[in-house]
């Protein structure tokens, strides 16, 4: 976290199993991103992740909140939900592993991606959870320059 | 790399694809093709601007498609989005197209219009 005013702040709600509002937030950040103004890789960049979270909530949690913060640097944005949380938080992470129901997969999601999505297109990444509680999973972008490119 | 300048316009044109949504615009330039049902796949390892190409139907093809900075999505053997996913995929500027084809036959006619898939680094 940095210490100077951010820029921009806003929080936002996801509900869980509510398939056909996924992606509303994310696209609002995108959009709020596009209007600052910022580089098209960094918007994608953060709008990607976003979704990748906002889908994990959507699939596997109860609800989250989601708080959006752009520094003069960075863009931070923390998914912190309430839900199942992660048994094995490195095993989520390797491409493939999913715990996803069929009809998740039947709409594209769900083949093990998403944390790894979520990595690859943010400059950091921290995951907390507790099983029968929730997870908290936030992540920044860099802006500085141009957003200095995935992982 | 492609031969330069193919457009959308060109792609309907020379895949005879049909387009869904509304007046857009179709000169922009298309690079890239992605092909795949699999939305964080499309994610993780597209180029923006890419064709997408998928015969995945709901809206979170749509969503994805916003999200990932796609020029257009074309929907294969002749399957068809209901009406909300056309009217958010005209409300976000993304034309949806279909084709009776197949997926792997209309990735032959657009590998022949010049066109070629994600570059492997740009999704590493």
């Amino acid at each position: 976290m940095s210490e100077t005013q951010p820029r921009y702040t806003r929080s936002f709600h996801v509900r869980g199993k509510d398939f056909r509002g996924a992606g509303s937030v994310s696209t609002a950040i995108k959009a709020v991103l596009r209007g600052l103004g910022f580089a098209p890789d960094v918007v994608r960049r953060a709008a990607i992740a976003s979704y990748e979270a906002e889908m994990n909530v959507v699939i596997y949690a109860f609800e989250a909140e989601v708080t959006f913060a752009v520094e003069s640097d960075r863009v931070e944005i923390v998914f912190q939900d309430r839900g199942p949380g992660i048994a094995d938080v490195n095993q989520a992470m390797q491409e493939g592993f999913s715990t996803a129901p069929r009809e998740v997969r039947e709409m594209g999601f769900g083949a093990g991606m998403g944390l790894p999505n979520i990595r690859r297109n943010s400059d950091s990444l921290d995951i907390t959870t507790t099983v029968g509680e929730g997870t908290r999973v936030a992540f920044e972008i860099l802006t500085a320059g141009r957003g200095a490119g995935g992982k | 790399m492609n031969r330069p300048g193919v457009t959308l316009d060109n792609v309907v044109a020379g895949c005879a694809l049909q387009v869904l949504t509304g007046p857009a615009d179709m000169s922009r330039r298309i690079d890239t093709v992605f092909a795949s049902d699999l939305m964080s796949d499309v994610l993780a390892f597209s180029t923006p601007g890419a064709l997408l190409v998928t015969g995945l139907t709901n809206v979170q093809t749509v969503v994805t498609a916003d999200i990932a900075d796609v020029s257009g999505v074309v929907f294969t053997r002749g399957k068809r989005p209901d009406a909300e996913c056309v009217e958010r995929a005209a409300a976000a500027g993304i034309p949806l197209l279909s084709t009776r084809l197949d997926t792997f036959t209309l990735c032959g006619e657009l590998y022949r219009l010049g066109l070629r898939g994600a570059r492997p680094q740009d999704g590493e």
